[in-house]
């Protein structure tokens, strides 16, 4: 041990704390940081993580580009992001310490697996030649733990049989034992969960277990005692809670709305990252009437949908960017169809391919204009990982209620990211009440009862919806232009000008129909933070941080990006200053500006990583000098 | 629906109040019709049918039907139709469509809504010609064609539908043309009946861009002499006086036989239910273009687990072993905590 302080006799106590684990993609670093994150979820904690990994599977061992990384802040109170400079780095080898070091907060701590700095991991990693940093005094300004994680993991299991090679694969169990215990987590959680996860394997589940406890053994024995920190649980609102990551939250709220809707659930959706994962979820959700397709590509899984939809489901369909792109022509029909669909596109890095893994919000701009025509569909977005549930429910009944395809906007760190999410009661979730058409709705001009498809209701300019299988209700839809009422194919000039109209109109009374702007901090602030999506957590953050500084700033936040709620152009002129943090090149600020024109001003990152909280103080602060 | 008899319908039920806006003496003409009076035969309900079609001058098809339908985007109508079938197992889907639509921008629909043998019927209008955009060539145009957009003549190779839904594991593949009802009907019928998906091509004549395509084989004068019956478990033989017949060569090959010459235990038996796609497949090979004596009827006719009665067989199964959802459990599948006052 590079470490001389003497064995500390009292455990510090710390509010939160900030760990980064990184390490080689076949390292196990986002299963070892979530169990992490679980045991300090069930103790109590509040937290946020930020998963951060490579697009490909497997790229070669002990290079830069196989560095996967998982980071999560623990707290004692109520916290929003997962922080920003971690103070602890857990480098399973030379590549995760080349590559996360920078991150790291001066003086923090780095623990190291020293048995896999040798000269050709050294090499790989990029130190020239192969000078260990372990060694070279580079790493001076922190406090260095050195420990030999894939020998001692060996040792452990040398005792059950496993062989040397299927040993090294438990390293990542040693690790998570040694941080367990400097961070006093409970282990039965770990063991418990290791026992059910590879209950398939004795072996695994011995090794795994003698791992683990190995590492947390290390630390009791190894004079580590001076880096034992307690975080105490958090005072959360009394309640039952669970942690989950942005796309189970969402795959649960689309369940929820099925549920409360009583209508049955269609998802069609092409395998596609960030996304895949709701594809998942909702496979497994059968006994909910939900039905999911794996079609053959983007446009075959929203087609799916927008017949299923006619057949008097709700059709769902989830992709990212690249897929939104795809099905284009199809949500235009679903508009002009006017039928419930809701769209989800998990945000990643773009333009093409771009950055699958790695998190960005620069689709607004597709969700609001990428259609050809006038084409305006509402657009819902979830800004916390937990609130993509409520945030689904809300696109299902917005596609119900007012017959219209929705945009759901979330992102990869949403989609990855975990929080503690207090439990809603179910029974106190509003119901979505749905008819279907059951009766003719008009004459013909002999008298006789016919059914117009395209005859309104006053409030929401909704059509009715008769699905097939009703008597008497039979007509005909289609993408074409129709005439308003009958549905009938009409080239009118006059029909197409009111149509278009009556579509946008569509959208826009929606807004009679959602919450005002979420707003905090005073209203004579000196300056306002507007965001939408996944920035709430780092500006909530940085706008706690600066009023504590003695700022005046004030936080609005849109969950609805088209129609934007009534009283944001009085909400936005209030302020002298605007600022506006999105991850894109300022699509948002873009939008209020020509709708309210106000001088909003963008803050823009596009790194594919989240902002942190300090970005936006700097920014905070700044904008006040 | 709790009342099982079927109320007796006549053409006139089953045709909507649109005027169709087909070319005067298209072919499109003869199939709506064809439909719209063999529909009261199937002893089916106008609410529980559905047709919906994808983009081009047959696409306009479900217009004219007084039934359930939908006029939807170009090469999407086979995916539309397997999310309805797959979400209204109890409806009868049609699927129409021309060669462009369905084997162009559609194409992937198709194989995929083949393969997975979702419950539709599938009917091609080839007219080997894009007509609602003017005269361009198809993927089913035969090689030196001359279009607007191939003035010197086509040179792409030509897909044959039959060739390829086999290729796809369709179930169910059959081939008819515009000039006879009795036959299209009777075609129209057995995909109706069969369990699964199924496509009918139908040659079908554009007057205006592609005049007379099939004329060479479908013309009444012309057909005894070109086209090649195919009838389940019946010698396939054809010709005025059926004197021709297929049969295969020593090299394994199909080929056209006069029976005086081989004798007519020597033709071959037509068997649609064959599990082994390969005879139905090389009988599709045997024209490659219609100006040859050319195979129609049901090339293949097999039957296959149907893909919407898989999905909610599924479903029923789940729901039966695990109880219908429960949301309120659901929320609490993960580890929970309690935090108290």
């Amino acid at each position: 041990m590079t470490d001389t302080a003497p064995a500390n006799l009292d455990e510090t106590s710390v509010d939160h704390i900030i760990i980064r684990f990184a390490g080689d993609s076949g390292d196990g670093m986002q299963l070892t940081g979530d169990r992490f994150t679980s045991a300090s979820a069930l103790y109590g904690n509040d937290l946020a993580t930020l998963p951060d990994f490579p697009a490909e599977i497997r790229a070669p061992a002990g290079t830069l580009a196989g560095v996967s990384a998982f980071q999560v802040q623990i707290s004692d109170h109520d916290i929003t992001t997962p922080g920003d400079a971690p103070s602890v780095l857990v480098a399973m080898n030379p590549a995760a310490l080349a590559s996360e070091l920078h991150r790291l907060l001066p003086g923090g701590t780095i623990i190291a697996n020293e048995d896999t700095f040798d000269e050709r991991n050294l090499a790989k990693a990029g130190y020239a030649n192969s000078e260990n940093p372990l060694e070279d005094g580079s790493l001076d300004g922190y406090t260095l733990i050195k420990v030999p994680m894939t020998s001692l993991t060996k040792e452990a299991c040398a005792e059950l049989g496993v062989k040397p090679r299927d040993a090294d694969r438990s390293k990542n169990f040693f690790a998570l034992g040694l941080v367990s215990w400097m961070y006093s987590r409970p282990m039965e959680t770990t063991t418990d969960w290791i026992k059910a996860k590879f209950a398939k394997n004795e072996l695994v589940v011995a090794a795994n277990t003698a791992a683990f406890k190995a590492g947390h053994a290390f630390g009791e024995t190894a004079e580590l005692g001076a880096h034992k920190v307690t975080i105490s649980p958090a005072k959360l609102e009394p309640g039952t809670y669970t942690n989950i990551n942005g796309n189970t939250a969402l795959s649960w709220g689309l369940v929820a709305a099925t549920q409360l809707s009583g209508i049955p659930m269609f998802l069609g959706s092409y395998p596609i990252t960030p996304a895949s994962d709701i594809l998942h979820e909702l496979s497994s959700k059968k006994s909910f009437n939900i039905r999911t397709l794996q079609a053959e590509d983007e446009i075959a899984a929203v087609a799916s949908a927008v017949g299923a939809s006619f057949g008097g489901h709700i059709g769902v369909t989830t992709t990212s960017g690249p897929g939104v792109a795809l099905k284009g022509e199809a949500m235009g029909l679903a508009l002009s169809l006017e039928l419930p669909l809701v769209i989800v596109n998990i945000q990643r890095g773009g333009p093409s391919t771009g950055l699958p893994t790695k998190t960005e919000a620069a689709d607004l701009m597709m969700a609001m204009y990428g259609r050809h025509g006038e084409s305006p569909m509402p657009i819902v977005a979830s800004y916390s990982p937990a609130q993509c549930f409520d945030a689904a429910i809300e696109a299902c009944r917005l596609a119900l209620k007012y017959r219209t395809p929705v945009m759901f906007l979330s992102d990869g760190y949403l989609a990855n990211g975990t929080e503690p999410w207090k439990l809603p009661d179910v029974d106190s979730l509003p119901a979505i009440d749905v008819e279907f058409a059951t009766a003719p709705n008009a004459k013909n001009d002999e008298g006789e009862d016919v059914f117009w498809p395209y005859l309104r209701d006053p409030v929401t300019l909704a059509r009715p919806w008769a699905i097939p299988g009703t008597p008497g209700l039979e007509h005909r839809v289609g993408g074409i232009e129709k005439q308003d009422g009958t549905g009938n194919i009409s080239y009118d000039p006059d029909n197409h000008a009111h149509m278009v109209q009556i579509r946008a109109d569509k959208v826009a009374v929606i807004a009679d129909d959602i919450p005002p702007t979420m707003v905090t901090g005073p209203d004579d602030a000196d300056l306002l933070v507007l965001g939408w999506g996944s920035t709430w957590g780092a500006i909530t953050s940085a706008v706690r941080r600066a009023t504590a500084a003695g700022h005046s700033v004030a936080h609005a936040h849109l969950t609805h990006l088209n129609p934007f709620p009534k009283d944001l152009g009085d909400v936005l002129k209030r302020y002298p200053k605007v600022i506006v943090p999105e991850m894109n090149l300022g699509q948002l600020s873009k939008l209020v500006r020509a709708e309210y024109l106000v001088d909003a001003q963008t803050v823009s990152k596009v790194k594919g990583q989240p902002f942190t909280a300090a970005e936006i103080y700097d920014v905070i602060v700044g904008a006040l000098q | 629906m709790s009342d099982t008899t079927v109320p007796e319908t006549t053409k006139a039920d089953w045709t909507s109040d649109q005027e169709p806006r087909w070319c005067p003496g298209c072919g499109d003409y003869s199939i709506l019709t064809a439909v719209q009076m063999l529909m009261p035969e199937l002893g089916v309900r106008r609410e529980n049918t559905v047709f919906i079609s994808g983009i081009g001058c047959a696409a306009r098809f479900p217009y004219y039907m007084d039934t359930y339908g939908m006029h939807s985007i170009h090469g999407r109508a086979p995916a539309v139709s397997t999310g309805l079938a797959v979400a209204r197992p109890d409806l009868d889907v049609w699927v129409i469509g021309g060669d462009g639509d369905m084997l162009s921008i559609g194409g992937n629909h198709l194989i995929h809504a083949l393969r997975r043998n979702v419950n539709i019927k599938i009917l091609l209008f080839n007219n080997q010609i894009y007509g609602l955009t003017k005269g361009q060539y198809s993927p089913t145009s035969e090689p030196g064609k001359v279009t607007k957009s191939t003035p010197v003549g086509s040179i792409d190779e030509p897909f044959n539908p039959i060739s390829l839904a086999i290729g796809a594991e369709a179930t169910f593949v059959a081939r008819t043309h515009d000039m006879d009802r009795k036959h299209m009907q009777e075609m129209f019928r057995r995909a109706h009946a069969h369990k699964g998906a199924a496509i009918v091509e139908i040659y079908q004549n554009c007057n205006v861009f592609n005049d007379g395509a099939f004329a060479q084989i479908t013309k009444r004068d012309k057909r005894d002499a070109m086209l090649i019956n195919l009838v389940h478990g019946e010698p396939i033989r054809f010709g005025a006086e059926q004197e021709r017949g297929l049969a295969m060569n020593s090299a394994g090959q199909i080929e056209i036989v006069e029976i005086a010459d081989v004798g007519s235990d020597a033709l071959l038996v037509h068997d649609e239910a064959s599990e082994d796609p390969a005879l139905a497949f090389a009988i599709s090979r045997l024209a490659t273009a219609p100006t040859m004596p050319t195979p129609v009827g049901v090339f293949r006719a097999v039957e296959r687990p149907e893909y919407a009665a898989e999905v909610n067989r599924q479903v029923d199964e789940v729901t039966a072993s695990h109880g219908a959802g429960d949301l309120h459990g659901l929320l609490r599948s993960l580890p929970t905590w309690d935090v108290t006052a």
